[in-house]
């Protein structure tokens, strides 16, 4: 017994060495020549960073595209999904709330031409993206807030839109933060 | 939405071609023949050397158990004095607090049994020091101490009689060197270049493009998460586990983690067969598994393509499926495959927040975990499936009325005896242990011990339940996903699962280990007509009905107070 207490001391102190110290070194040096440089991938306008390209961020202002409901309020420092149950009574109310406001905010739309992604919150309160149809909404709104024609508007948001991978495999999005970076440039 | 189909089946599709060559050469490392990774051995000697440590040795099967579980409980002390004390070591820019008793107690026994189920959140509970010092290590660690389990119990069947079943810490060691590690670092540099961070730098903080002021957790990440799939262990560094975007960014990166968690339990089969030199004996279980997996795969995705029944009642446009919890860039259908996944397997990573499913993904998604043996976890799904198998075993030899044998090894009283206990710990737990949390809902809702910091249930009703019921089933699979809903770092949650856990871990380690040990040890008998096969396809009917039987004996009503009944009051 006490061959195996020591035998597993030593075992655990090597074992520390090798998979605490020496693999995610090798890890951390191979990552500086990703993109981000290891820190995650930046976005900048104008030479400032506004953002990263993987975090979500909150948008309210009617010249942006909005991105999903977040039970953090794209806190990046503590993310957290809801967890509300589906048959949650306040949580309906809650879903309902936001139909109703989208609504108000783009009057010229039916019900039935909101996608759920638009009234639910996302899994990680920091959802980068919105679908496809969750950008087609709102075209008509940014395009009245900034003074464009709506074809404008609506190109730009079909050459941000990310296709499914090698056009294949899952879903096709819009990352938001990509987009209205976008739309600043293209007003000058 | 075809695409997203298409996803789900060129996921699995390459899993299988990772998996089955991976069993092939697994069976070789472990046999000790000759492979191509055999450059590694000085790195092994070193190790042994260091440790005091001759892999020569052969240890019986309770050599085995001594040695395996005292250095998980060095691992257990290690790892509760360092939580504890995080906030006053080093590596530790965002400044995080040390962890309180229970909640350390809660954490270590977690990581140390495989499990992850996480009490705190990963930005603002840890330290990038416990992180991998602890977190990490153990995901390694604990993964390999299930698969260097399973390895003794292939041994034990691999000659006609036998009781030297190699050494403990040589399996150990090498399912680190030769598999965890190498495959961890591939996996890493491919997160790594997808966007996942990887440097030590602390919080950042930016001005978003509309005015706001943001703080972004980050740390190096991708070699944790690397090891939190390829070890089945799933704690999350983010609080959000993999939902998170930068623990998983992109839609190819879930795939790549959803490939990670199964290619170890299903080579791991495959191995097994080789072995033992019982090919057909591996790829009836591998079948058997597969088609559980697929009945609960299938119901899954559909529920959760459907959509949520009171959302639509709204008006809104569910074209691609229920939302709530869920990310953009995964949509409903593979998140439903990862959900099975990751509750079969009892890696309990998220990609969604699971207390936000519909009813019946819960139910699957519980029932997963119940059964906890269709692939299973690292090394432990074997050993889960093998308690079936003789329970299987017995059954069958009850009814044609002979002593049951077991591969050539006759299965008695003290055998069936083990396995019957391992079978009904789980069921105790489990609903011991909700029946006693809902006990306290109800008489002590108020009681301070058990709302602070926060009150237990998110949900009212059924739902309710089945938050408390999962926490439970997590547990004892030792899965870690959670009805994330729950309040869940409290005194109460801390220590009960606590327990839970650590039973749920060892015993049915041992138990299987013991089997084995004590089968391997006795005469062999060589097959006659009248030998009950265990590689037909009868007798894989069979262990499937024990499965289905048992546990529908064991948990339907208690699946019927939460999930169930929450279908039907949606749908009405």
């Amino acid at each position: 017994m006490k061959k195996y207490i020591l035998q597993s001391i030593r075992l655990t102190a090597v074992l520390l060495v090798l998979l605490c110290v020496i693999y995610p070194l090798i890890v951390a040096f191979a990552g500086g020549f990703s993109k981000g440089s290891g820190g995650g991938e930046k976005i900048t306008q104008n030479g400032k960073v506004v953002g990263y390209a993987l975090i979500g961020q909150s948008f309210t202002k009617p010249q942006y595209f909005w991105g999903r409901p977040s039970s953090v309020g794209y806190k990046a420092d503590g993310s957290g999904g809801s967890n509300k149950g589906p048959s949650n009574p306040d949580y309906l109310k809650e879903v309902n709330g936001r139909i109703d406001s989208l609504l108000k905010y783009h009057p010229y739309l039916k019900r039935s031409d909101i996608p759920a992604d638009m009234v639910t919150a996302s899994g990680s309160g920091l959802d980068p993206d919105i679908s496809v149809e969750g950008a087609a909404i709102q075209i008509k709104r940014v395009a009245m807030n900034r003074k464009l024609s709506e074809q404008t508007v609506s190109d730009l948001v079909k050459k941000t839109a990310n296709g499914p991978l090698l056009g294949l495999f899952g879903p096709s999005t819009v990352n938001v933060l990509e987009l209205n970076v976008a739309l600043d440039n293209l007003k000058k | 939405m075809n695409t997203e189909l298409f996803g789900i089946f060129a996921t699995y599709l390459l899993t299988l071609v990772i998996a089955i060559p991976l069993g092939k050469y697994l069976a070789k490392v472990f046999a000790g023949e000759k492979v191509w990774t055999d450059f590694l051995k000085p790195i092994e000697s070193g190790i042994y050397k260091l440790s005091g440590i001759n892999p020569n040795e052969q240890m019986n099967w309770k050599q085995h158990m001594k040695a395996l579980m005292t250095i998980n409980l060095v691992w257990l002390v290690y790892g509760f004095f360092v939580l504890m004390n995080q906030d006053k070591l080093p590596l530790n820019p965002d400044g995080n607090p040390g962890m309180s008793p229970d909640l350390a107690f809660n954490s270590i026994i977690s990581f140390v049994v495989n499990c992850n189920l996480q009490h705190y959140s990963g930005e603002s509970g840890v330290t990038y020091l416990t992180q991998h010092f602890v977190m990490m290590f153990l995901q390694f660690v604990s993964a390999a101490t299930g698969i260097a389990a399973a390895v003794v119990f292939f041994k034990a069947f691999r000659d006609k009689t036998s009781t030297n079943l190699g050494n403990f810490w040589e399996f150990f060691v090498k399912s680190i060197t030769r598999l965890l590690l190498p495959l961890s670092l591939i996996m890493a540099l491919i997160l790594a270049f997808s966007g996942t961070p990887t440097s030590y730098e602390g919080k950042d903080k930016f001005i978003s493009l509309q005015g706001d002021t943001v703080n972004v957790s980050r740390g190096p990440a991708a070699a944790f998460v690397a090891i939190k799939h390829l070890g089945t262990n799933g704690g999350g560094w983010f609080g959000t586990n993999s939902a998170h975007p930068l623990e998983n960014p992109s839609y190819f990166t879930n795939s790549v983690e959803l490939i990670a968690q199964v290619i170890i339990p299903i080579a791991m089969v495959i191995a097994f067969g080789i072995f033992i030199r019982r090919r057909k004996l591996s790829w009836m279980i591998f079948g058997v598994m597969t088609i559980g997996m697929l009945l609960l795969l299938i119901p899954t995705v559909s529920s959760e393509l459907g959509g949520n029944p009171a959302i639509a009642k709204m008006g809104i446009s569910q074209l691609t499926g229920a939302m709530e919890g869920k990310e953009v860039r995964f949509g409903p259908a593979i998140t439903g495959y990862w959900s099975t996944v990751t509750t079969i397997i009892s890696t309990g990573s998220v990609n969604s927040m699971h207390d936000s499913a519909m009813p019946l993904t819960g139910f699957w998604q519980l029932l997963g975990m119940m059964i906890n043996s269709f692939y299973g976890g690292c090394g432990v799904g074997m050993l889960n499936y093998f308690i079936y198998l003789i329970i299987a075993v017995f059954i069958s030899g009850l009814m044609v009325g002979r002593t049951p044998e077991f591969l050539g090894h006759k299965v008695e009283a003290r055998e069936i005896k083990i396995a019957a206990l391992i079978t009904l710990l789980s069921p105790f737990l489990i609903l011991a242990g909700t029946a006693l949390s809902s006990f306290i809902v109800v008489n002590h809702a108020d009681a301070a011990w058990a709302i602070q910091p926060k009150s237990w249930l998110n949900n009212p009703g059924f739902h309710g339940f089945s938050e408390m019921l999962y926490e439970m089933t997590s547990s004892n699979a030792n899965n870690g996903s959670g009805f994330e809903g729950l309040g869940d770092n409290n005194v109460f949650w801390n220590v009960a699962t606590g327990f839970v856990l650590f039973l749920g871990r060892f015993l049915p380690i041992i138990g299987p280990i013991a089997i084995a040990g004590l089968l391997g040890a006795k005469k062999y008998i060589p097959e006659s007509a009248g030998t009950l096969k265990a590689d037909t396809l009868t007798f894989s009917l069979m262990t499937f009905a024990v499965i289905i039987v048992l546990n529908a004996l064991s948990y339907f009503p208690a699946l019927t107070l939460g999930p169930l009944a929450e279908y039907f009051t949606l749908i009405k």
